[in-house]
């Protein structure tokens, strides 16, 4: 096996709502491996965003550790938490959230100017198959059309790892198809660690190594001997 | 209750901060609005109620002398209900405890029993008793300014008899609730009195036995007041009538009708400056929070409601917000207008309040402010409600943005990701940046306006008492003397140097048109009085005829060349046409000039002089005045120092009250305007900023992008507040009036301090929205739909 990206050990995440308290993660062991394309499987409210969501920094664990290089994300400060997306990791949702007033190439350019060691966004988009939509505006795209600018803005700063949350959630079969080898086409060309989370079974094909979750923890993980791309995958 | 009234308050909870900045501005634009409108009412409802019950006459004259059975034949006049006669003197006081000169009028009190015009009020003490010859009850203004009270005694000089007087009394009278010597145009509370004595030593000491020279009437309602001035003079002429005039020249009256329409001008602009500004931006906050609530309003359709049910259950939410807003202010406009009501009792000594909040003024404030809310929220709901549920209920498509006309000349080819996000958003809604600016600017106007009053008000003292009138000392004469006696008033040590003029009451007409006031005739070449034209030029007085304020050339419709036609009033009356020469520029006063020698000739005397202006060393003025008072033929002294003190203890005092109050409210509505501007900018940007800080962006850099907007706001309504504010100003300052006219002046200090407040404000309501967005919760803003 390769390196570990991540090393997540006992993430316990526990959400406070007033009276009740939700167990969201219960102590979740896993890890995510460079150059690697992994699928996080489970029902709503297995706890797969929370995960995600603590991966990428936006959130952080009530227990557990979760170690990025020498970063130990669960005690990193605001600041840390800050850096660490700007320069490591790459974030794709299901609502592309694209800021509205900026071009294709701007959006990804928003990125770029902050970033170390950025390709230009003209290689993101290519890379995305969207340069010659590159001066369009967000409301001139299609939905796939802004997802894959959304995966090309998180990609551009080559990040270490990707993270796509329900990247097709709000597509149809045949635009996800597209993000979804786009996705491919990033892990496969820039070696960039990729976790997507679904529901849906089906595009688990596509990946390495699947990790089922349910009810705040890993159930069982898989290693995908038979992947298929994309477009053999049908839902 | 009904889950969604339920709904509705937890949503009002939910945006309490938002909630309350906007009630805080219906509260800032009521609260004028009421502070004004009730102080206002509740001064003319006094005033007219101290009229009735005081008998206030109608119709007033003086004149040289007449027997008392001419009385009778004024009584009979068709209209006239009751007719007063009295003696008046001209005196000077002497108060140990002030060492500025005092002049006086001392009035007879009647003979039998208790006036029957012009009633005075006793504030204590007592009336003079029959017999006594040395008892005075003196005006309370007079009182007050020197803190007088019954049992005192001061020093008289009664018609060149000097006397000592015992006060046994302190009385409010509806004659002199302003109290100005004649001539002069500002009141003046220390150095001028009113005495009021028996009837008996006032006529032995003026040669008055059986003869009055001053007569008031009241007139029966319907009778034509011109019609019985006219019979009035006919029958006075003989006797040295100086002419009768009506309320409207009575001065007291005068200067506080005249001060009350001002109070008028400013109780109308500024509330609907604020009313109109808290609708505005009323409005623009409801439509603006309704398109916040697009899903919840697509849900409600979805379950079967219509569109009008929707736009019902909104508006509730508004109006809720309009309702605190209000009682908010019209508990504080009230509570305020009392305080401010009793501050000008106290000021014009009324001796009672009536605080008077009329119901409409009540109603008008909420249904202006009701229905600005109601425009804004019914609006939104419309567009909202007319998206298909289906469609409203997904994310949101993202808004149509284009290029910059900036980026599209090429102008902006290295502008960062951020700054291209400020520009097209502000260029993309122009509309709603371009209402964002104003409502900032307007905010901004209001604060100009509050400090123009300062600056007019000192304008127009620098310009009237420093560079017009230069003299240190002011001294008129019993009579019209002859210009010998300039050197008994030059020979007074600390005298440097005196010039005399002539003054004489006159009527002047221009065709219908008359305007009662004095010519005053002075030096050629003079120094220490001047004419002045607006722009501080010396305007020379012509060799020949008259010479006009502006106002007053305005007033009578005159232009130089033009006739006007000037009746004297005294001496060896006379009608003389006299050609109008110049116009000249004053913003206090209404005056007419002439050249001393032409003014002379007019009146067919040798040069005579009524006073003069005296240049003096100010350091020796205890011996000056000393000296002028053994002067039997001095009248009276003022000096200019004690003028300006005067004009800043009366006018100036009332008009930088009201101000002060008006910048307090400005700026609770400047802070509200632009926090709410600010928060509903970050409610309107949260997700994209959400997204930004998830791709790595610092708390710092996303406040760029929306402070930044906010900053171009400001900056781009700083100046147009400036311009805004000028217009508002020319506004509020009214039609000119006898009192003064406000010079358009406005300091860049009154500028600065607008702008510096705006920028206050926006900092301060930046670091409050800075704070949200620290604490805003990226996963829960980008996981939800809008």
């Amino acid at each position: 096996m390769s390196v570990s990206v991540f090393e997540a050990r006992g993430v316990t995440k526990v959400y406070d709502m007033g009276e009740v308290q939700v167990h969201a993660l219960r102590g979740v062991d896993m890890d995510v491996y460079a150059g690697e394309l992994m699928v996080l499987l489970g029902p709503s409210g297995s706890g797969k965003s929370t995960l995600l969501n603590i991966l990428g920094g936006l959130d952080t664990a009530s227990g557990g550790s979760v170690r990025y290089g020498d970063l130990d994300l669960t005690r990193a400060s605001d600041k840390q938490l800050t850096q660490y997306r700007r320069h490591h990791v790459g974030f794709v949702f299901q609502f592309y959230n694209l800021i509205p007033s900026l071009t294709a190439k701007e959006n990804v350019a928003a990125v770029t100017e902050i970033a170390r060691e950025p390709m230009r966004p003209e290689e993101a988009l290519e890379l995305v198959g969207l340069k010659d939509r590159m001066h369009h505006f967000p409301s001139q795209l299609s939905g796939g059309q802004q997802q894959r600018v959304a995966i090309a803005r998180a990609i551009a700063k080559r990040p270490s790892v990707l993270l796509c949350d329900e990247p097709t959630g709000a597509l149809d079969w045949e635009t996800g198809v597209v993000v979804l080898e786009a996705i491919e086409t990033v892990n496969r060309e820039l070696g960039t660690a990729t976790a997507v989370i679904t529901h849906n079974a089906d595009i688990a094909r596509m990946a390495g190594r699947v990790v089922h979750m349910s009810n705040g923890n890993v159930s069982s993980v898989e290693v995908n001997a038979d992947r298929r791309s994309p477009k053999e995958i049908h839902w | 209750m009904r889950a969604l009234d339920i709904k509705l308050f937890r949503d009002l909870w939910g945006m309490k901060g938002q909630a309350f900045a906007i009630a805080m501005v219906i509260a800032g634009g009521t609260a004028t609005y009421i502070l004004a409108s009730s102080t206002l009412d509740s001064l003319t409802t006094t005033q007219a109620t101290l009229y009735r019950e005081d008998l206030f006459a109608d119709v007033f004259s003086s004149l040289k002398r007449a027997p008392e059975s001419v009385r009778s034949r004024i009584a009979e006049i068709t209209g006239v209900q009751s007719v007063e006669t009295r003696i008046a003197v001209p005196a000077t006081i002497d108060l140990p405890s002030y060492d500025q000169p005092v002049s006086a009028l001392v009035l007879s009190l009647p003979d039998n029993g208790p006036a029957v015009l012009n009633r005075l009020r006793l504030r204590s003490g007592r009336m003079p008793e029959d017999g006594r010859e040395r008892e005075a009850v003196i005006s309370d203004g007079f009182a007050l300014a020197h803190k007088l009270r019954p049992g005192a005694a001061l020093t008289a000089t009664i018609y060149g008899r000097r006397q000592t007087l015992h006060i046994t009394g302190i009385v409010a009278s509806t004659e002199f609730i302003y109290q100005l010597q004649p001539g002069s145009i500002i009141p003046d509370f220390k150095g001028y009195a009113i005495l009021w004595m028996n009837e008996d030593p006032v006529e032995t000491a003026y040669n008055m036995t059986g003869a009055f020279n001053q007569v008031a009437v009241r007139l029966d309602r319907g009778a034509v007041e011109k019609d019985v001035i006219l019979r009035m003079d006919e029958i006075l002429q003989p006797y040295g009538g100086l002419g009768a005039y009506g309320r409207p020249d009575q001065v007291s009256h005068k200067y506080l009708s005249e001060e009350f329409k001002q109070l008028t001008t400013m109780a109308t602009i500024f509330p609907a400056i604020f009313l109109s500004v808290g609708a505005f931006l009323l409005n623009v906050v409801c439509s603006r929070l309704m398109a916040t609530q697009r899903g919840q309003i697509a849900i409600l359709k979805a379950f079967g409601y219509t569109t009008p049910a929707i736009a019902v259950h909104f508006l509730k939410l508004t109006l809720i917000i309009v309702v605190i807003g209000n009682l908010i202010g019209i508990a504080a406009g009230a509570w305020m207008g009392r305080g401010m009501s009793n501050m000008y009792m106290e000021f014009y000594r009324f001796p009672k309040l009536e605080y008077v909040l009329r119901g409409h003024v009540v109603v008008v404030s909420v249904v202006i402010n009701a229905i600005a809310a109601s425009i804004g929220t019914v609006y939104a709901v419309i567009r909202a409600a007319s998206e298909s549920p289906a469609q409203a209920m997904q994310p949101q498509a993202p808004g149509n943005f284009r290029m910059t006309i900036l980026e599209r000349l090429g102008a902006a080819r290295h502008l960062s990701q951020p700054t291209r996000m400020i520009l097209r958003n502000l260029e993309r809604r122009p509309l709603k940046a371009l209402l964002s600016i104003i409502g900032v600017a307007l905010s901004g106007a209001i604060l100009v306006m509050g400090g123009f009053w300062g600056d007019a008000v000192d304008y127009m003292l620098t310009f009237q008492f420093k560079q017009a009138q230069r003299d240190d000392l002011m001294v008129v004469f019993n009579d019209a003397v002859s210009p010998r006696a300039l050197g008994s008033l030059t020979g007074i040590p600390g005298v440097t140097y005196a010039e005399p003029f002539r003054s004489v009451a006159v009527r002047l007409r221009v065709g219908h048109k008359t305007y009662r006031t004095s010519i005053q005739g002075l030096e050629d070449g003079g120094q220490l009085r001047r004419l002045l034209n607006t722009s501080g030029d010396v305007v020379s007085l012509p060799e020949h005829g008259l010479l006009l304020t502006d106002y007053l050339a305005r007033i009578l419709h005159v232009r130089p060349g033009d006739m006007v036609q000037v009746e004297v009033m005294e001496g060896r009356r006379g009608v003389y046409p006299v050609p109008l020469a110049a116009v000249a520029s004053e913003y206090i006063g209404v005056s007419a000039y002439m050249r001393r020698d032409a003014l002379n000739r007019l009146l067919r005397e040798g040069g005579s002089m009524s006073g003069a202006y005296l240049a003096a060393d100010m350091t020796e003025d205890q011996r000056i005045f000393a000296r002028l008072k053994e002067m039997p033929m001095v009248a009276a002294t003022t000096s200019r120092r004690r003028l300006l003190e005067s004009f800043y203890e009366t006018m100036a005092r009332q008009m930088l009250t009201f101000a002060f109050f008006n910048t307090i409210l400005a700026a609770t509505i400047a802070v509200g305007v632009i926090y709410n501007t600010a928060r509903i900018a970050f409610s309107e940007r949260s997700r994209e900023l959400a997204s930004l800080r998830v791709l790595g962006y610092t708390r710092g850099e996303i406040s760029y992008i929306l402070l930044g907007e906010l900053a171009v706001i400001v900056f781009l309504a700083i100046p147009l507040g400036c311009w805004l504010g000028w217009q508002l100003c020319k506004l509020a300052a009214g039609t000119p009036n006898d009192l003064f006219r406000i010079p358009m002046v406005i300091e860049p200090g009154t500028y600065a301090f607008s702008a510096l407040m705006v920028l206050g404000a926006a900092t301060l309501s930046g670091l409050m929205v800075r704070r949200k967005l620290d604490h805003l919760d990226l996963v829960e803003v980008l996981k939800t739909r809008e």
